[in-house]
């Protein structure tokens, strides 16, 4: 893991460290088992393009926690995860990479939390943005 | 402009309909398996010996653990003739951890349902809470999803 990161460090504009993914088919079924949702259109070729798909597609959960981690191996261990919201814009294909990116939207104090908001997205290869949202989180001062 | 298929009385029906609580004894050996599908390595939820000796004092569950319940849905109360269904996007917020040994229950309320034409013909766009309440009556998270009929 990566040293701590502190409230006291982070600037609104600054943003984030990327986080790569490279979802495979095997990988969906791993999530299908970890999750318990089977809908075929994630790992079912023929089933997926007689639902006028291009073929298997990421789950939306699967997406939701790639933007869970964005966050989390960023502040971890003492920062604390408050908020994350996502909408599925697009679809995304196993075999592609994945990008997480976000950006600092706001950073201050409520009660005695430190916190921050960040506009958070996952990016196809193609630099189209499938999956925008927002996280807050708290952070440790120095 | 009217509806093609949701009536008002079909809305007014459908707002604050509940599941039923859907139960979850949380494992540590489901948290672990459900980072690995996501491919988080993060020791807070992979590594019981470290995480003992941090913040957390044992393994937590990754933010979105909490869909390992399976859908917690409410039923609509009336036919619904449109079978397919996409995931619109999902709100989460974090109350308290997730820790093996806890027993999770997990009610959803509906919030709202609208109709809209689109690319896919008429799609039926559903707003839900889902709340999960552990075993000492805290709510750890609460989940709000838009799912789409169509």
């Amino acid at each position: 893991m990566e040293t701590q990161i502190y409230w006291s460090d982070l600037e609104e504009g600054q943003e984030l460290p990327t986080l790569e993914k490279t979802p495979t088919t095997r990988q969906l079924v791993m999530y299908a088992g970890a999750s318990g949702d089977y809908y075929e259109i994630h790992y079912d070729k023929d089933y997926a393009i007689n639902n006028n798909l291009p073929g298997p597609i990421l789950h939306g959960a699967l997406k939701n926690a790639f933007l869970g981690q964005l966050i989390t191996e960023w502040i971890s261990p003492l920062g604390t995860l408050r908020k994350l919201s996502c909408q599925y814009r697009g679809m995304d294909v196993p075999g592609d990479t994945i990008k997480g990116k976000g950006v600092i939207t706001k950073k201050y104090i409520s009660g005695e939390s430190h916190l921050i908001d960040c506009d958070i997205w996952l990016e196809n290869p193609n630099g189209e943005k499938t999956t925008p949202g927002t996280a807050t989180f708290e952070l440790p001062i120095k | 402009m009217a509806n093609a298929f949701l009536t008002d009385e079909m809305i007014k029906d459908t707002i604050g309909k509940q599941s039923s609580p859907v139960r979850l004894n949380v494992e540590a050996g489901a948290i672990i398996k459900f980072a690995q599908a996501i491919g988080d390595p993060n020791p807070l939820w992979n590594d019981e010996a470290s995480a003992r000796s941090g913040p957390n004092g044992g393994i937590v569950a990754p933010p979105t653990f909490l869909r390992s319940l399976g859908q917690v849905r409410a039923d609509f109360p009336f036919d619904m003739p449109f079978d397919r269904a996409l995931d619109g996007g999902s709100d989460w917020e974090y109350f308290f951890h997730v820790r093996p040994g806890d027993n999770i229950t997990a009610t959803a309320t509906i919030l709202d349902i609208t109709e809209r034409e689109g690319r896919l013909g008429t799609m039926i766009f559903t707003k839900t809470i889902v709340e999960y309440e552990n075993q000492l009556g805290q709510i750890v998270a609460t989940q709000t999803n838009t799912s789409i009929r169509y």
